[in-house]
């Protein structure tokens, strides 16, 4: 972890307000941001140990657990809301076997929903990893997951 | 106002070009894509290579060899419910013929090019929209006035060139050569320029501001606001991503104005496609001495830098986005001192909106005269609104102030969707409010929409239907302010979580009659104790609904009755023996095969199974799924 983290630091010259920009590339690195790399970069910034958690855990894009190979998310902005957007999440939610927030067993998806991602006349939208998908239905869901897991074979 | 003589012209700047004999522009914004628009491009790519006709040439190289084609991605051009959107634009003879196909996929994109580009008809069937033939979407463009959205749509986000070629840079040009800074703000002040965000302060006068604030540490910042977080507005994103050089221009002219020579624009990290563009474009403008040290050669200089969020809608508020850009947690301060006599790192520093600054470069070379000889009264100028729900057409629109709600729903977005029941408009996210069709006539006017308790604000514009209740939809923004109280100002934190658990209860059928007034005083106290924008308005959402629609508060309390369906607690879905054929489009649609029956026969919803999605209420021909 430590040569990671190093690797991370040499771009950055150690003022505070590179705290953020470091957290993002500390999770792009980890896929989380550890305690004891949370540690290292309070030591590198020179700030307590508290402000760096204290900054983590007031943004959402920050996590402290692990999460899986790829990332659902489902939008629950407005235009998704009154498109139906909780049914979509609850179709993902039983393909997937997980609620929102968790991981399936076998470390494959994360579940998340996300406020607004601005495709809103597509909506309801959700997207895996960084790729959109618009206009969807329970019943889409379900076979969006379904050719996910088929092209993996 | 700089003498220097070395200044060049931007259009000197920009490579020479061939013009192609057709040309391809498919929308690669955030909803072109997610609706497949890299494989159509890639489609059209082979597809051309293979005819053999046509050289595929990029766009902005010097030599065609016999005859070429040329493909672009662009950014939106706002009829997002018709993506993917493919303009192809032949040049025969001199003459030029553009025709956009909408809703293109791959399969498409074959007869495309054999009858259309190769043929020389045009598939007529798929066109969307055409120079020639009127077709029914001529409406969505017909009240528009594109200023902002100038370039969205028509040039490569990605090639500098396009921008400069239409024009861009040459207002700061302009400043740079003819204008003092006083004079910068003074046009803007004239024409009457307003922030597009949401408060809608004049942006001269926060401009002058800034420039005359002393600054003890010697140094002043500039930043644009892309932290664009309200559901249901994606104008910003689009900017960034179809024209991200004109934020960029206007930036450098605001600078230039308020004698800033650092920037920052803050973008919301869940944007990643903006973030990229503006990257790019970031670099290509460092490249061509358009942004950086000594401007086109000129003693101005404005180094840039482009600021990831990540994740906080408070951040959108002034104070908080610069707390976060010093690496802290992203909580508004109290104003004053406002940003313009001690912001970013205690320096004078001036925010505005990214659709704001768009304006900007427009204003300057079209005179501020030209802006303001557009709108309404005291809102002068355009705004982009996200026209989106249950509308035929949704998408992004800009229209001058002052046109009606009316026109923006019926005209630009073709009226209700399945024609069905208009309920409600909700304007301005969750710091707006829901508005009646009573109040359809109401003028997109910043002083006529606040006097109906909701707001222009950034430029949501939600459309709702018989099928949505408000009482949930009240909840809905209540919960998401809720989740993004910073928790600094206690009525704000506690307070949202009570109101929030009250619009629960009643959702669920559990309110009692003192519930309304209840929510009435908290709103009140919200709004009286909150430091922020956030807080203060968060009660909007809710004030509103129940200033409009307060019988339907009171059926939920009393009747313990939903009238559109949405609330599951409150209504029950069952099957009418007499109309039901047995044609099995519910059993199917049910996600937990809560229904069952032979084919041919009656159906039976098992009500303990069942979970309300309404899937099955959707899909019935013959109106025999029925619900209360």
């Amino acid at each position: 972890m430590k040569e990671r983290l190093e690797q991370v630091f040499s771009a950055h010259a150690g003022t505070s307000a590179e705290l953020i920009p470091i957290l993002q590339q500390v999770q792009e690195e980890f896929g989380y941001l550890p305690e004891e790399a949370m540690e290292s970069i309070a030591r590198f910034l020179r700030v307590p140990a508290s402000r760096v958690y204290a900054v983590a855990s007031f943004y959402a894009q920050f996590r402290f657990s692990p999460m899986g190979r790829h990332k659902v998310s489902v939008c629950t902005g407005t235009a998704c809301h009154v498109k139906g957007a909780d049914r979509v999440l609850d179709g993902v939610e039983r393909v997937l076997g997980v609620s929102e927030g968790e991981t399936t067993e076998d470390g494959e998806y994360t579940l998340e929903t996300v406020a607004c991602i601005g495709c809103c006349g597509l909506a309801p939208v959700l997207t895996i990893d960084d790729e959109a998908h618009g206009r969807l239905t329970p019943q889409g869901a379900d076979r969006l997951f379904a050719k996910g897991e088929d092209s993996r074979q | 106002m700089t003498t220097s003589t070395a200044i060049r012209r931007p259009t000197e700047l920009h490579a020479r070009l061939v013009l192609p004999d057709v040309e391809i522009g498919i929308c690669l914004g955030t909803g072109g894509v997610a609706a497949g628009g890299d494989e159509v491009f890639a489609a059209f790519e082979a597809g051309l290579a293979g005819t053999g006709v046509f050289a595929v040439v990029k766009p902005r190289e010097d030599t065609c060899p016999g005859s070429c084609a040329s493909i672009i991605g662009t950014g939106c051009r706002g009829m997002c419910a018709m993506d993917v959107l493919v303009d192809v634009l032949t040049r025969k003879e001199g003459v030029e013929s553009k025709v956009t196909y909408g809703t293109v996929t791959e399969k498409m994109v074959a007869k495309i090019i054999e009858e259309h580009i190769i043929g020389g008809e045009p598939v007529h069937k798929w066109i969307v929209l055409s120079d020639d033939e009127p077709t029914s979407h001529n409406e969505f463009y017909q009240l528009q006035d594109r200023l902002v959205l100038r370039n969205c749509g028509t040039i490569d986000p990605e090639i500098i060139d396009d921008y400069l070629e239409a024009g861009g840079y040459r207002g700061l040009y302009k400043v740079l050569t003819e204008m003092t800074p006083e004079r910068v703000h003074q046009e803007v002040l004239a024409s009457g320029l307003r922030g597009r965000g949401g408060a809608g302060f004049p942006t001269g006068l926060k401009w002058k501001f800034a420039a005359e604030a002393p600054s003890a540490t010697g140094e002043k910042f500039f930043i644009c606001n892309g932290d664009e977080g309200d559901p249901g507005a994606f104008m910003d994103r689009s900017v960034l991503e179809g024209d991200p050089h004109s934020v960029f221009e206007g930036m450098a002219i605001g600078g230039y104005a308020i004698g800033a020579d650092h920037g920052y624009v803050y973008v919301r990290a869940e944007y990643p496609l903006a973030i990229k563009r503006l990257k790019i474009a970031l670099k290509q403008a460092e490249d061509r001495g358009l942004l950086g040290a000594n401007i086109m050669g000129s003693d101005f200089s404005f180094h840039l830098k482009i600021k990831e969020g990540a994740g906080a809608f408070v951040c959108g508020e002034e104070t908080a986005l610069m707390q976060s850009i010093e690496g802290k947690r992203g909580m508004p301060r109290l104003r004053p001192p406002f940003p313009a006599q001690s912001g970013l790192w205690t320096s004078p520093t001036n925010i505005n909106n990214v659709e704001t600054l768009a304006c900007v470069p427009w204003i300057i070379t079209e005179g501020a005269e030209a802006f303001a000889g557009r709108g309404f009264e005291k809102s002068k100028g355009t705004k982009v609104f996200a026209l989106t729900g249950k509308v035929k057409r949704s998408g992004l629109a800009e229209v001058p102030m002052g046109l009606t709600l009316r026109d923006v729903i019926y005209s630009i977005g073709g009226g209700m969707k399945d024609d069905k029941e208009f309920r409600a408009v909700q304007m301005g996210g969750p710091s707006g409010g829901c508005l009646p069709a009573s109040l359809l006539d109401t003028r997109v006017d910043y002083e006529e929409l606040n006097e109906t308790g909701a707001i222009v604000g950034s430029g949501g514009m939600v459309v709702l239907d018989v099928d949505n209740c408000i009482v949930d939809t009240a909840r809905f923004f209540l919960k998401f302010t809720q989740a993004e109280s910073c928790g600094k100002c206690v009525p704000c934190r506690v307070g949202t979580v009570r109101m929030l658990e009250i619009l629960t209860r009643i959702c669920e059928g559990k309110g009692v009659q003192e519930d309304i007034g209840l929510l009435e005083t908290l709103a009140d106290d919200i709004k009286a104790g909150s430091l922020c924008a956030l807080g203060g308005t968060a009660p909007n959402p809710v004030l509103t609904s129940l200033k409009y629609f307060r019988e339907e508060f009171e059926e939920h309390i009393h009747e313990k009755k939903c009238r559109a369906g949405a609330c599951a607690e409150l209504t029950t879905y069952w099957i009418v023996a007499e109309t039901c054929t047995g044609c099995r489009a519910c059993s199917r649609a049910c996600p937990v095969d809560a229904i069952t029956g032979e084919k041919k026969e009656v159906h039976v919803i098992d009500p303990e199974a069942c979970i309300k999605c309404g899937a099955c209420y959707q899909k019935c021909r013959f109106d025999a799924v029925r619900r209360q």
